[in-house]
């Protein structure tokens, strides 16, 4: 298909676009947080009359102030206090919010709380977590969705394990017992900040008996939940709208900063914002670190016959998608690789640290770095090449290597093969250099629920509805795109409107990478059913029988000829009056049942150049394949995977939090570096593979992760092969490579 | 805040004489979103380094959340905002859209502002100036590929005007 431009790019590139942090009240209230200063302690008495006193302060809440409502959230464990509850379990923790009528007032405000603590015992990594009689973070059970505050506390926890996977099939032991090699690859996936340059921020207001909120957030309708939940309203009267989102890439995905504005607008009566800079963020979520363990028997020829799994994700002080997250990186962490016996133990590890949360890709970047290199030893020791190696294992189209999920939906072998082609993995290397390359297959799309309504107005234009918000992976431009060639109208008479919980269907989120293949599907079939409507409309105002009348390309024609959609909608109301609406859903039922909806697809790999002085990598080559069926915007869709896989060499490369004791030493963007334009290669080659595999339209599947799953793998394989010793560990810094050539531990 | 210092300033915004009093702490950036409506301004790091506030202070890129409101009395300030002549994109925007150079957009108008001092400078640059130019403006969406031949083009677009 040809690109057309990006639905949203003129509002962006002349400032016209509208995101959460540009929208303001007349009268509303400026925040700012007090945050904890300690990683785990007591709260003792909060001091706020200095700064009630201050002119232009209106109010400063707390976690005391909260005993009304219940005062937590957490889409999986609703362990997540709104304000500090008794006790501080990060330093960051929001412990009060001060409000005034300006931002200065607010801000020399939160300066003035003098809050008391008693410290406690902190437990800043998970070793220290699960060692035998360590601090517990958290002393009672939550239960899900437990409405009440009181009764969360009944059941006591007897340790800091979040939450635990279990997994398995066939017989490891006995597989490993008969293999001809076992390889063990132990790495270390680094703990990362996502950042959406646009930082969390909302404006949260009570009026006409409804709670609206409007926010930099991915999935609205599950915002509404949680606010909802806090209030004690009916889902109907919590409005949460989400307009252009500055950035997403998972770390926007749930409830972040919105109880936060909305207590502020209970308590006050007023229209409350709350903004935060990027250090603001990055001390609200960010991604598990990983370390992982895979242990793998093979035979002489190469063929794969077990996998031992062990992971712990440092989760932090909160769960909120960390139990998903581990769920993924499980499901994720044995390889897109016929396997008979595997057998995955992984653990999500609370710890007094910021609080983790989905990251593109969660989990698969975590252990594809210890899944893939562990394939490359593999094949170094078994003195078979790393490419046909995996060859001799990549699941075949169609069959299934984890049991009870879909078949796999892709060709990965082909997909590989254009790989290798782009790199130029056949030719040698110059010393100094080398080639890394990964494949990986995640479970994708989410659970499949999503519903779109779309309308043709009286003069034949369109107006498409969805909850999916656009976050600059282009979900407008194809999702209307897709309405657009269903109907056969043209793109400029289509219009969409995005994520506000009051006025567009159900989504259940934007993420998984499954707009395009799920909310697309759903406006497929809503378009179908307008053209039905559309027919049956026609014979009421024309005349004829249904069996002649046909809706399509634009036109309904009919034994009368042909008449336009909007003559149609005219007709059937009179004057310019009315609208045809239709609504589609997708559930998870018929070519769906079966889950995941599709396998997202990552293969890539980089080409990489070492200063043997410095120890300073140089990426010469970056390739991707985009394996997605059918791509509907392939400009979109290569934009999509060059920036993911540039986040992946952010997190190969340069980035990485780094805690200090109890204190996060560079929450901000001078001493975390993110990629820059300078670090990205000369060549970047983009390929899409497309087969019509998938299960949505036009046989698409889902994009925009795939590309970096692999990457941190693949770039540890590079500096490895370049170096002459495999790396344990990202991000591969100077300093980390050239200890590495002089041939010390990491 | 409230009652503390406040100036008179008077700037000249996007060819516009503007008279505004402000506290003497208020940013630029501040100033443009809060005072003027001017929300093509972004922040996000708000210690100069990802240029998301980038604009021109009597032609020169500066970071505005760290660069004062009363500094800019007298000054002209040009936003993302005045660099459209109506309906007709300037040729950096225009051909921001048609290399798809952007995704979320966030960081777009810093990168634009950017762009147009260089080209401003420097009318016919190599890619290696180019990216040596945005190396100080972050995108965490496109790997700034697509961004770098946008500006490419549009030098290309500005030199054949006539």
């Amino acid at each position: 298909m040809i690109s057309p431009p990006r639905l949203d790019a003129v509002p962006k590139v002349t400032g016209k676009a509208r995101y959460a942090v540009d929208v303001r009240r007349r009268g509303m209230l400026y925040s700012a947080l007090v945050r904890s200063e300690r990683a785990h302690a007591m709260l003792g008495i909060i001091d706020t009359s200095r700064a009630l006193r201050l002119e232009g302060v209106v109010a400063v809440v707390t976690g005391d102030d909260l005993s009304p409502l219940f005062p937590r959230y957490g889409h999986i464990i609703p362990d997540h206090p709104i304000l500090a509850l008794g006790k501080v379990r990060y330093m960051g923790e929001p412990v009060a919010l001060v409000l005034a009528e300006d931002r200065y007032a607010a801000s020399d405000g939160a300066e003035l709380v003098e809050v008391s603590y008693q410290d406690l015992p902190a437990v800043m990594d998970p070793e220290q977590a699960l060692a035998e009689g360590a601090p517990l973070l958290h002393a009672q059970d939550y239960g899900v969705g437990d409405r009440s505050f009181e009764e969360a506390h009944s059941e006591p926890r007897s340790d800091n394990v979040c939450h635990r996977v279990e997994l398995s099939w066939g017989n490891v032991d006995q597989a490993l017992a008969r293999a001809d090699l076992i390889v063990e690859t132990c790495t270390d996936y680094p703990m990362l900040y996502g950042y959406a340059m646009e930082p969390y921020n909302a404006l949260a207001d009570f009026e006409d008996g409804y709670l609206k909120v409007i926010t930099t957030a991915q999935h609205p309708f599950m915002v509404r939940d949680d606010l909802a939940r806090v209030f004690s309203l009916p889902l109907s009267h919590v409005r949460v709208t989400s307009p252009y989102v500055g950035g997403g890439y998972g770390t926007k995905s749930y409830t972040k900063v919105e109880p936060l504005a909305a207590v502020g607008a209970w308590y006050t009566g007023r229209a409350v914002k709350v903004e935060f800079d990027a250090t603001g963020a990055m001390l609200t979520t960010r991604a598990d670190s990983a370390r992982v363990t895979i242990r793998s028997g093979f035979d002489s020829g190469g063929r794969l016959l077990a996998r031992d799994v062990s992971l712990t994700l440092d989760t932090g002080a909160y769960a909120d998608n960390g139990p998903l997250v581990l769920s993924k990186a499980s499901n994720r962490s044995f390889g897109p690789y016929r396997n008979q016996n595997v057998r995955v133990r992984g653990r999500a590890v609370y710890t007094n640290t910021v609080p983790s949360s989905s990251y593109r890709g969660f989990g698969a970047p975590q252990v594809s770095l210890a899944s893939e290199l562990n394939m490359d030893q593999a094949a170094q020791q078994l003195g078979i090449d790393p490419a046909q190696l995996r060859r001799r294992n990549l699941i075949p189209p169609g069959e299934r290597h984890y049991p009870g999920k879909r078949p796999m939906d892709a060709d990965l072998a082909a997909d590989l093969d254009l790989l290798l082609e782009g790199l130029g993995w056949e030719a040698p290397c110059q010393e100094g250099q080398g080639i890394g390359f990964g494949v990986t297959a995640s479970d994708a799309g989410a659970y499949p629920v999503s519903t779109a309504a779309v309308k043709i107005l009286p003069d034949g234009s369109v107006l498409v509805s969805t909850g999916s918000s656009e976050m600059g992976q282009g979900s407008r431009t194809a999702l209307a795109l897709i309405a657009s060639r269903e109907l056969g109208v043209p793109l400029e008479q289509v219009a969409i409107a995005q994520s506000d919980t009051h006025a567009t269907p159900y989504e259940r989120t934007s993420g998984a990478s499954r707009t395009t293949t799920l909310t697309g599907l759903a406006i497929q079939r809503a378009c179908a059913e307008l053209l039905s409507r559309l027919e049956m409309a026609a014979a009421e105002v024309k005349g004829g029988p249904l069996t002649e009348i046909k809706a399509a390309e634009g036109m309904v024609v009919g034994p009368w000829g042909d008449v336009s959609f909007g003559e149609v909608v005219r007709g059937w109301f009179g004057g310019n009056l009315g609208e045809l609406a239709a609504t589609g859903v997708v559930r998870r039922v018929g070519e769906l049942q079966e889950l995941p909806p599709f396998w997202e697809i990552g293969v890539s790999g980089v080409k990489v150049s070492i200063d043997p002085d410095t120890g300073q990598v140089s990426l010469l080559r970056l390739v991707t394949v985009a394996d997605v069926g059918h791509a509907i915007h392939p400009e979109m869709l290569k934009g999509q995977d060059v920036g993911a896989a540039t986040q992946g060499l952010g997190a190969a490369f340069f980035e990485e939090l780094v805690y200090d004791g109890p204190q996060l030493v560079n929450p901000n963007l001078v001493e975390y570096r993110v990629p820059r334009a300078k670090d990205m290669p000369p060549e970047i080659v983009t390929i899409v593979a497309e087969r019509g595999d998938g299960v949505g339209p036009y046989g698409a599947k889902g994009g925009g992760e795939g590309t970096l799953n692999p990457i941190g793998g693949a770039a540890a394989a590079a500096v490895g092969r370049a170096v002459g010793r495999w790396p344990d560990r990202l991000p591969l810094t100077p300093e980390r490579v050239w200890r590495m050539l002089r041939g010390e531990e990491n | 805040m409230i009652g503390a210092d406040v100036v008179e300033i008077a700037p000249v915004i996007n060819d516009r004489e503007v008279f505004l009093s402000v506290p003497v702490r208020m940013t630029l950036a501040e100033m443009l979103r809060d005072r003027l409506d001017l929300f093509g301004v972004k922040l996000s790091c708000e210690m100069q380094v990802c240029g998301v506030c980038t604009v021109l202070v009597d032609g020169q890129p500066v970071s505005s959340c760290t660069y004062l409101a009363a500094d800019a009395d007298g000054r002209r300030v040009s936003t993302i905002e005045g660099l459209a002549e109506g309906e007709q994109l300037h040729p950096l925007q225009q051909a921001f859209v048609d290399h798809f150079a952007l995704q979320c957009g966030f960081c777009t108008p810093g990168f634009i502002m950017m762009a147009k001092h260089l080209l401003d400078r420097s009318p016919d640059p190599t890619r290696d100036e180019v990216v040596e130019y945005l190396d100080g403006n972050l995108c965490r969406c496109t790997g700034y590929a697509p961004i770098v031949d946008a500006v490419l083009d549009a030098a290309g677009r500005l030199r054949a005007e006539p």
